[in-house]
């Protein structure tokens, strides 16, 4: 209470504020210690799985099948062999896991940047045009999250094969593309444009209007506006959108399976580990390092750009 | 370089992606150049032509690709339903008769519901709890951390970290390696084979589930509770709401909306589950989800109208839950 004498207005509200956590600390009879005893326990419930095939992975493969992973500190073995060989050497005629490493990059980088700048582009014409019809399209587009992936796999791995026809009337011709990253990332491009043309525009409505005004006023054109002000600007949002864009295509199985199955060449590795947890289930030493092989990259991405991470989560939910 | 060594990189399996890795850089720099150069062109065109050129530079493409992309498919999906296998005899309603007669299918969408009431119910209330829990806890971000992490984890590394807590030894003489069943045997009991067991195997699967969603839950509802106004929290605490009491009096009626967008968009994503099924049992032992069953009869058995009425009845499940999440958004815009 030492505070109200200086009287200060920062400081007044600093003791306001100072009062404010304290008695949220008092009223909440969880924020005892028995609350963090919870938070913690279950914490733990949550990680004990994952630290589980953490461990396994580095433990040799006798020890992996004879003993539980919770025994290694009685019992330490440590090794890099299995994910040498999950990596480096194939099984027969079945590449190793780093050649579906660097197929999973080769998918995700173009499935992050064609939908993030083509969003981006649309999401600054539904924001900054004036034209008819624009929020009925602005909408549109938002309901065509409704429509869920399964719903176009058919047609769209058909249209990427064999091209569009009506009677013996060729509308699109055989693309020729199949076998290739082309139909991943397109299909990945558009099943992400609904909520990434949302997300963004949600935020490019927030640039001040005064500051598009000032840019026209200077002589800046549609295209030069978008380059100098919108672009500069909306880098957060699109960073944001990016991090989720990029976890949702590397750790995509279904649309790698229908648009890149089969293909040693193009699959990534969520299609090679399902593979693999279905032939060869038992080979503990296999599933953990090579899971872990392909856990790495987007938990080091959640934890180094989490800050974004969670403010895109919070601005439009998710999609799935 | 030699020409034995060419060899060795033909033979090598890095051969076959080789050519693909160069599709890739070649696929980024023709994207790259192209919007430069359209740019360049389009800053340099008369006004007038500009102004038609910006909606097509701006919108075209978006448009064109959710033309190609999904309002196509979906319509050809709708009509391909109707048809049988081969999509060249047409059936009517057949395929989804089918579907709503066959035991194997009654029990995918009886799975589905399971799937779809016990998930997004179980990650809501414990992201709720672990939310209330943490709000003012020292070390607060570690916890959240740490139960958040399963949401960057795809559903494939998921299906196998919890295939390893799930896995069971037939020999009862030796040790267990699957956490679960060491469990049951240290407090005494029978470890069942998990996931060969039904019904037990798909609330293994749904655990899975659970696992992942509910940091999404509790961040959503972490941040809901952050936006409550001190004045609440301080009136209420007038009132001599303490504890459980204020949880349920104030902070639930507070984030309600909320916690209704959280169940909604778990509902979502537990309806179209596919990942966990595919690579945790394959759909067998009685655990398939409709997502699956598409997959199989569109992917395996090849049959078009079976894959594609089971896509519609996904669809026709997804609708309502969307559109009322689309409607919330509408009237928070109208708000602002």
């Amino acid at each position: 209470m030492v505070t109200i004498a200086t009287g200060a207005p920062a400081t007044v509200r600093t003791q306001r504020r100072a009062m404010k956590l304290s008695t949220r600390k008092q009223g909440n009879i969880f924020s005892s210690p028995i609350a963090s005893f919870f938070a913690v326990l279950i914490a733990l419930v949550w990680t004990i799985p994952t630290l589980g095939l953490f461990i396994t992975s580095f433990r040799n493969p006798v020890d992996i099948n004879t003993t539980g992973w919770w025994t290694f500190l009685s019992n330490p073995s440590f090794t890099l062999q299995n994910y040498n060989s999950v990596l480096f050497e194939g099984s027969g005629s079945t590449p190793p896991l780093s050649l579906y490493f660097l197929n999973s990059f080769a998918i995700t980088i173009p499935a992050t940047v064609f939908p993030v700048v083509l969003a981006t582009f649309a999401a600054y014409a539904l924001a900054w045009f004036d034209f008819k019809g624009r929020d009925f399209l602005f909408y549109t587009i938002f309901a065509m999250q409704v429509i869920p992936l399964q719903l176009a796999l058919i047609p769209l791995l058909q249209l990427f094969a064999q091209g569009v026809r009506f009677g013996s009337f060729t509308l699109i011709p055989p693309l020729g593309i199949t076998g290739t990253y082309i139909p991943i990332w397109l299909a990945h491009t558009m099943f992400a444009m609904p909520i990434a043309i949302f997300l963004l525009h949600n935020f490019l409505t927030q640039i001040p209007r005064e500051l598009m005004e000032a840019a026209r006023v200077d002589g800046a054109d549609a295209f030069k506006t978008f380059r100098m002000v919108v672009l500069p600007l909306s880098v957060p949002a699109i960073a944001s959108f990016a991090i989720f864009q990029f976890l949702w295509v590397w750790n995509d199985l279904l649309v790698g399976l229908t648009f890149g199955g089969g293909k040693q060449g193009i699959a990534p590795l969520t299609v090679r580990l399902a593979e693999l947890t279905g032939t060869r289930g038992g080979d503990w030493q296999v599933l953990t390092a090579g899971a872990f092989v392909s856990i790495i990259v987007p938990v080091a991405v959640f934890f180094a750009l989490q800050r974004y991470f969670v403010r895109g989560l919070l601005a439009g939910s998710v999609k799935g | 370089m030699s020409e034995s060594m060419w060899i060795h990189l033909a033979k090598s399996p890095f051969a076959t992606v080789l050519p693909n890795i160069l599709l890739l850089l070649i696929g980024i720099a023709v994207f790259g150049v192209l919007v430069v150069l359209i740019f360049w062109l389009a800053e340099r065109t008369k006004d007038k032509t500009q102004n038609r050129l910006k909606y097509f530079v701006f919108l075209g493409p978006a448009l064109l690709l959710l033309v190609i992309g999904l309002i196509y498919p979906a319509i050809r999906t709708l009509f391909l339903s109707l048809f049988d296998a081969s999509s060249a005899n047409f059936i009517g309603l057949n395929n989804y008769i089918w579907a709503f007669t066959q035991p194997e299918i009654l029990l995918v969408l009886r799975n589905t519901l399971i799937w779809t009431i016990v998930v997004p119910i179980a990650s809501t209330a414990i992201g709720l709890a672990i939310a209330y829990l943490t709000d003012r806890m020292r070390y607060a971000g570690l916890v959240k951390s740490l139960i958040f992490m399963p949401m960057a984890i795809s559903f494939v590394g998921a299906s196998i970290i919890w295939k390893f807590v799930y896995n069971y030894e037939p020999d009862l003489s030796k040790p267990d390696i699957g956490v679960l069943s060491a469990i049951v045997k240290a407090l005494g009991g029978t470890p069942p084979n998990w996931l060969l067991t039904a019904p037990i195997n798909t609330f293994l699967l749904i655990a899975v589930m659970v696992w992942i969603q509910t940091g999404f839950a509790m961040i959503v509802l972490s941040a809901a509770m952050k936006a409550i106004p001190d004045d609440v929290v301080e009136a209420s605490m007038l009132d001599g709401a303490k504890g459980w009491s204020r949880f349920r009096r104030i902070t639930v009626p507070m984030i309600w909306s909320s916690v209704v967008v959280v169940l909604t968009t778990i509902t979502v994503s537990s309806l179209k589950v596919f990942d966990i099924i595919r690579t945790m049992t394959g759909g067998n032992f009685q655990t398939s989800v409709i997502a699956n069953e598409m997959y199989q009869q569109s992917f395996t058995a090849l049959d078009y109208g079976r894959g594609g009425a089971l896509a519609i009845i996904l669809f026709v499940g997804v609708l309502p839950l969307i559109v009322y999440n689309l409607r919330q958004v509408r009237k928070e815009r109208a708000i602002n």
